[in-house]
């Protein structure tokens, strides 16, 4: 039977007189279907996939960065102090201490409503606000993975004349990998979920457009459970996809 | 060949090395003994600069290893070591463990490491590990491969940071064979170790070390028959 004639028919009778079945389609029909509002949703979730990818890149890219200098002025050797390591190291301690130090809610409402104040792309600027509040959680994952490989693979690699970036790159980073890929994942689950945040300040991902509709309808039970499914949904077939990546990584450490 | 002055290290408060000077010459085999704590590992370590020290310097065929200028990966690329526990790369097969660096430093093209890499293995008994991985082996497997890596730098001195320490016996032999083996070849030895029957065949001085000093130093059939020293008697009668 045909929804559209099925909804027009219902429209005509009181609401009261509805039974809860009726009424429930009734819901449904304006929650997702009239005026084609699953396409809003459809779009919402590409805004939250797109913002996710680019805070990933954003946030990997400045884990990585900051994670080496960190990493590199705890290593140097005693009586070797480079003074532009020890500045770099102060600038990487303050972003984290600072990043991790205010919530996410705080740090998105400074980014959209202070310092890009004059900016109408609101889903970029959210993206670029978790981009910079995951790379201050990426560069702790990374640099405790660094720390976490045994130190005498350092000596040895230093010990046959390999220098410090060779030893790291050759030796300590694929090792450092395997520890950090099951936190990695997990920082990029939070990072899938938070991207819901960027609607308090007009970033049009998921949530954005489930509100809209809201508005519209005056009808809040529905548009905000699809959204809690669709986000379940996205956020078990990554969990998926990084359970398979695991096993896979662990199938090379052969014993 | 290495030339130590005045070397003193401190962790902290603590004084491990006090005031050593040593002299190392081409083709010696110099063993190492002492109780735990004595400062021997950190001697050995401080060689190539692992350890920094803190005061006196360091000299290896003419060039001061301590001073800051000095190449030290160049430095390295000529000295060998083997440590307590192996340090194999898990992440990469035996072959690859042994040319790595001889590749990565420019010191020859990977097929020759390649070739050096069997020959090498060949010497110790394990060619057919080649395309195995370190945690496939057994201790003393692990322990001879550390030394092959560390000989396909064609290095000029090989330090030895307690072989054995970590094996279970029964594959202590096969190790201290492989290192009589070498010292029967002219290498210059420097090697702490607990196996004192090692450093009496092997040693051409024994060179005993307590509380961050040398307390006393001699031809293995003079220190372990006529030790001098208080403390190197004590220390032979418990360990003999």
């Amino acid at each position: 039977m045909d929804l559209t004639s099925t909804y027009e028919a219902l429209s005509a009778i009181p609401a009261q007189d509805l039974s809860f079945w009726q009424d429930f389609f009734m819901k449904f029909y304006r929650a997702f279907i009239e005026s084609s509002r699953w396409q809003q949703y459809i779009e919402g979730v590409g805004t939250t996939l797109l913002v996710t990818a680019m805070a990933l890149v954003l946030g990997i890219v400045l884990g990585i960065v900051v994670a080496m200098i960190r990493t590199a002025h705890d290593q140097q050797r005693p009586g070797h102090h480079n003074p532009i390591l020890f500045i770099l190291n102060l600038i990487c301690k303050i972003y984290v201490t600072i990043i991790r130090g205010t919530p996410m809610m705080v740090q998105l409402l400074i980014m959209g409503l202070v310092i890009f104040a004059n900016s109408r792309n609101f889903t970029m600027v959210g993206a670029l606000t978790l981009g910079i509040n995951s790379g201050a959680y990426v560069a702790e994952i990374i640099r405790g993975g660094l720390m976490s490989v045994d130190k005498g693979q350092m000596e040895a690699g230093r010990s046959l004349g390999l220098n410090y970036i060779q030893t790291m790159r050759f030796i300590v980073v694929p090792q450092a990998i395997k520890a950090i890929l099951p936190a990695l994942g997990n920082e990029f689950i939070v990072l899938l979920k938070d991207t819901s945040l960027i609607t308090v300040i007009g970033g049009k991902e998921l949530l954005y457009a489930a509100r809209g509709i809201m508005n519209r309808t005056y009808e809040q039970m529905l548009p905000l459970l699809g959204t809690a499914a669709i986000y379940l949904v996205l956020v078990m077939i990554f969990s998926w996809l990084l359970g398979i990546l695991e096993r896979r990584l662990r199938q090379s450490d052969r014993r | 060949m290495i030339d130590v002055k005045n070397l003193s290290k401190s962790f902290g408060d603590h004084l491990v090395l006090d005031d050593i000077s040593e002299h190392i010459h081409p083709g010696e085999k110099v063993v190492i003994i002492g109780p735990s704590g004595s400062g021997k590992s950190t001697f050995l370590r401080c060689l190539n600069l692992l350890e920094t020290p803190s005061a006196g310097t360091i000299t290896f065929e003419g060039t001061d290893i301590t001073d800051p200028k000095t190449d030290i990966n160049k430095m390295r690329q000529q000295m060998g070591m083997v440590f307590q526990h192996f340090n194999l790369f898990p992440n990469m097969t035996i072959q690859k463990n042994i040319t790595l660096a001889p590749v990565q430093t420019g010191l020859m093209k990977q097929a020759e490491a390649d070739e050096l890499a069997l020959q090498l293995l060949r010497r110790v008994g394990l060619e057919e590990k080649a395309a195995a991985y370190p945690n496939q082996l057994s201790g003393g497997q692990k322990q001879r491969i550390a030394i092959v890596r560390a000989l396909a730098m064609k290095p000029k001195v090989m330090l030895f940071d307690e072989p054995t320490s970590a094996l279970d016996p029964e594959m202590v032999g096969e190790v201290l064979d492989v290192m009589k083996q070498l010292a029967e070849e002219g290498m210059t030895m420097v090697v702490v170790t607990h196996e004192m029957g090692f450093a009496r065949e092997v040693g051409d001085r024994v060179l005993f070390m307590a509380d961050g000093k040398i307390v006393e130093q001699n031809i293995p059939a003079e220190i372990f028959t006529n030790p001098r020293e208080e403390r190197t008697k004590s220390f032979l009668s418990k360990v003999l």
